[in-house]
């Protein structure tokens, strides 16, 4: 504060500032943290591959692996970080991914409707499912975490009432030759596959998905009046609604986004093994927090980078794939899961304090 | 309830230099209840074109709901609202916005994670592009964003820095500044200089002065009478709930007001304790490091009635 003597008109600056590099302006941004967390997980592995003798994880087929692993809760965290942007969690999205697969799956094989017809009356219903978590929350105004934990819930148990009353199993098997002659199958259970030294590996349409929902998501909340919104509403509800944004609007519309996005995960491994199970994305809603918290993305809202959110899909894909090449017993990976968690979180913290002068 | 004479409404000597100006806002006699408890009763308010009206009352004498009333976050119980002389209802805070009523609150106005012009623009973005392509015009958000900054007396080189980074009166500034850009013709600051230091609070208090010079109304809401003398056209008393009366300017001193705001017997004995030390400090005698005469654990400040 330099100003208090000067006539407000002649501006002499607040003296506070000072000019910045561009690296500096770089990691201010909230994504900075999840990149350098990136770089640091293929290290990591690079040098176990080397160690164990096995240098899969750096091949182009050991790339395909893990980001088609990353794309999977990718696909949802994009969607789940904008949420928490907003200042909410939606922890239902794990059961909805079980919930949406088990609708295409009785739609098709119980009622004989075509697979387009079954994979948009699954969306539908699910993201009719998200519309209901915000009007809750909304109109209730108790915490989400709350609210969606029940709906997590409620709707794992109405998974299973559902299919244990018309097929006795939680488990539904799909015609692949219905799927490759329908329009919505041929696109949801596309891939691309390339042959290296004889053996073929894939890249699933799911990575195509999780980059595209992920450019589109990055876009709405940089370069839209909406994004403006969400960060708004997340940085304080109240203030927001006395400058006229429409705060109850905006965070329904962000739950039916998880909501929609967790069905389209849903229909997209329904297409890819031909087939349905209630079981199905179970414990992706602290895994796709974990994504956007190694993004940038803080709890208490407000603050948090889509970028960054992808970043630590791609990050968490890498340890849980880089594991396997490595022959490392699998328990490892929560280790690590942990482990990436924390140190994001306290590189982040840095970050923030840092760069972006946030004390 | 004891009143000083001139209490109950405004000097005469005032009446011909208000003439000329009308009332941009005004509050007519508004009660509000929350429950069994009398949040406001029979409160009036007037604020003019180019006028400060200073708010004044302790902790719990109704300041905060009278301003949430005026800023359409509360319906009144009783009374009314009336912008140009005309009666108003506000169901909500955009009414209020739109009838060009716009006020800055302590804490809730910025958001300290978010960029600078982001802020500026919260609610009122400027679009470009047509259709699905419609989206946030960054670039003339900064200029703008920039510019009403400068103009206010804060240089910020970068917009894209976060509120975060700013100084609180620098926050509180921001926010004047964008009520101001957004067509405020009555300003509600809201404590604006109740968390800041003593420079800051010059520079917020600067930016109070210039809106009125622009011709705004400005209703200045605070606890501090240091605060309110200087800046204050009129200054309206609330003590629980109630209407202490409006007086212009320089028809109290700042003892009178601290008596009508329920705390002037409490300050005088400390002032009296204080000068009395201070003699003692002279005469070379020992001084209790706890002033005597005052159990500060028995007297909670304001809660009395003012001395009669």
């Amino acid at each position: 504060m330099a100003t208090s003597t000067a006539e407000p008109a002649s501006a002499p600056g607040s003296g506070r500032l000072r000019e910045i590099s561009t690296v500096q302006r770089l990691l201010a941004k909230p994504a900075a943290g999840a990149l350098v967390i990136v770089v640091f997980v293929y290290i990591v592995f690079a040098i176990l591959s080397v160690v164990r003798g096995n240098l899969a994880f750096l091949t182009i087929p050991g790339a395909l692996n893990f980001v088609g692993v990353a794309s999977q809760v990718g696909i949802i965290a994009t969607a789940v970080a904008l949420l928490m942007i907003a200042g909410e969690f939606d922890l239902s999205v794990g059961s909805m991914v079980g919930f949406a697969g088990i609708m295409i799956g009785i739609c098709v094989t119980i009622w004989g409707l075509p697979i387009w017809l079954s994979i948009l009356i699954a969306m539908a219903l699910s993201t009719g499912l998200g519309a209901i978590n915000g009007l809750i929350v909304v109109r209730t105004g108790l915490p989400s975490f709350i609210v969606t934990l029940a709906t997590l819930n409620i709707i794992a148990g109405l998974s299973s009432v559902l299919t244990s009353s018309v097929t006795n199993i939680t488990f539904i098997s799909i015609d692949r030759a219905k799927i490759t002659a329908d329009p919505l199958g041929t696109i949801f259970s596309w891939k691309l596959s390339f042959v290296f030294d004889g053996a073929t590996s894939d890249l699933f349409v799911s990575v195509v998905f999780w980059l595209a929902i992920a450019v589109l998501g990055a876009y709405v909340l940089g370069r839209t009046k909406a994004g403006n919104w969400i960060s708004g509403v997340g940085g304080s509800p109240a203030a927001a609604r006395n400058l006229g944004v429409p705060v109850a609007r905006v965070k329904i519309a962000l739950f039916m986004s998880t909501a929609f996005s967790a069905s389209i995960l849903a229909t997209l491994q329904s297409m890819q093994f031909a087939s349905a199970d209630i079981k199905r994305g179970g414990g992706y809603e602290l895994t796709a927090i974990t994504m956007a918290v190694i993004g940038g993305c803080l709890l208490t809202g407000g603050y948090g980078s889509v970028a960054g959110t992808a970043l630590g899909a791609l990050a968490l894909g890498m340890a849980g794939q880089g594991i396997v090449f490595a022959s490392i017993n699998a328990d490892w990976y929560l280790i690590a899961l942990g482990t990436l968690l924390l140190a994001a979180v306290i590189l982040n913290n840095w970050i923030r304090r840092r760069f972006a002068g946030l004390r | 309830m004891t009143m000083s004479p001139a209490a109950g409404g405004l000097a005469p000597s005032s009446t011909a230099e208000r003439g000329a100006r009308k009332p941009l806002l005004e509050a007519r006699n508004i009660s509000k209840y929350f429950g069994a408890v009398v949040a406001l009763e029979g409160v009036s308010l007037t604020v003019r074109a180019g006028e400060i009206n200073c708010l004044l009352g302790d902790n719990g004498a109704g300041k905060s709901t009278l301003i949430k009333t005026l800023s359409g976050v509360h319906p009144p119980d009783d009374g009314t609202l009336a912008v140009d002389g005309e009666p108003v209802t506000f169901s909500s805070p955009r009414d209020a916005l739109n009838a060009g009523i716009a006020t800055v609150y302590q804490d809730l106005s910025v958001m300290p994670l978010m960029s600078i012009s982001r802020n500026f623009f919260l609610g009122n973005e400027p679009t470009i592009g047509f259709g699905p392509f419609r989206r946030f015009d960054s670039g003339k958000a900064a200029t703008i964003a920039r510019e009403e900054m400068h103009n206010i007396g804060i240089d910020v080189r970068d917009t894209d820095q976060l509120v975060g980074t700013l100084s609180g009166g620098e926050r509180q500034t921001l926010a004047i500044a964008r009520a101001e850009y957004f067509g405020a013709r009555v300003l509600i600051l809201d404590e604006p200089t109740s968390a800041l230091g003593v420079k800051e609070s010059a520079f917020v208090l600067r930016h109070a002065i210039a809106a009125r010079n622009k011709g705004l109304g400005v209703i200045f809401i605070t606890h501090n009478v240091q605060h309110a003398l200087p800046i204050g056209d009129s200054f309206t008393i609330l003590t629980r709930g109630r209407s202490g009366g409006t007086y212009r300017r320089g028809e109290l001193t700042a003892e009178q007001l601290h008596g009508l705001m329920g705390g002037g017997s409490e300050l005088e004995e400390l002032q009296a304790d204080l000068e009395m030390l201070a003699r003692r400090e002279e005469a070379g005698e020992d001084v209790p490091t706890v002033p005597l005469g005052v159990d500060p654990d028995a007297v909670p400040l304001g809660d009395e009635p003012p001395a009669p």
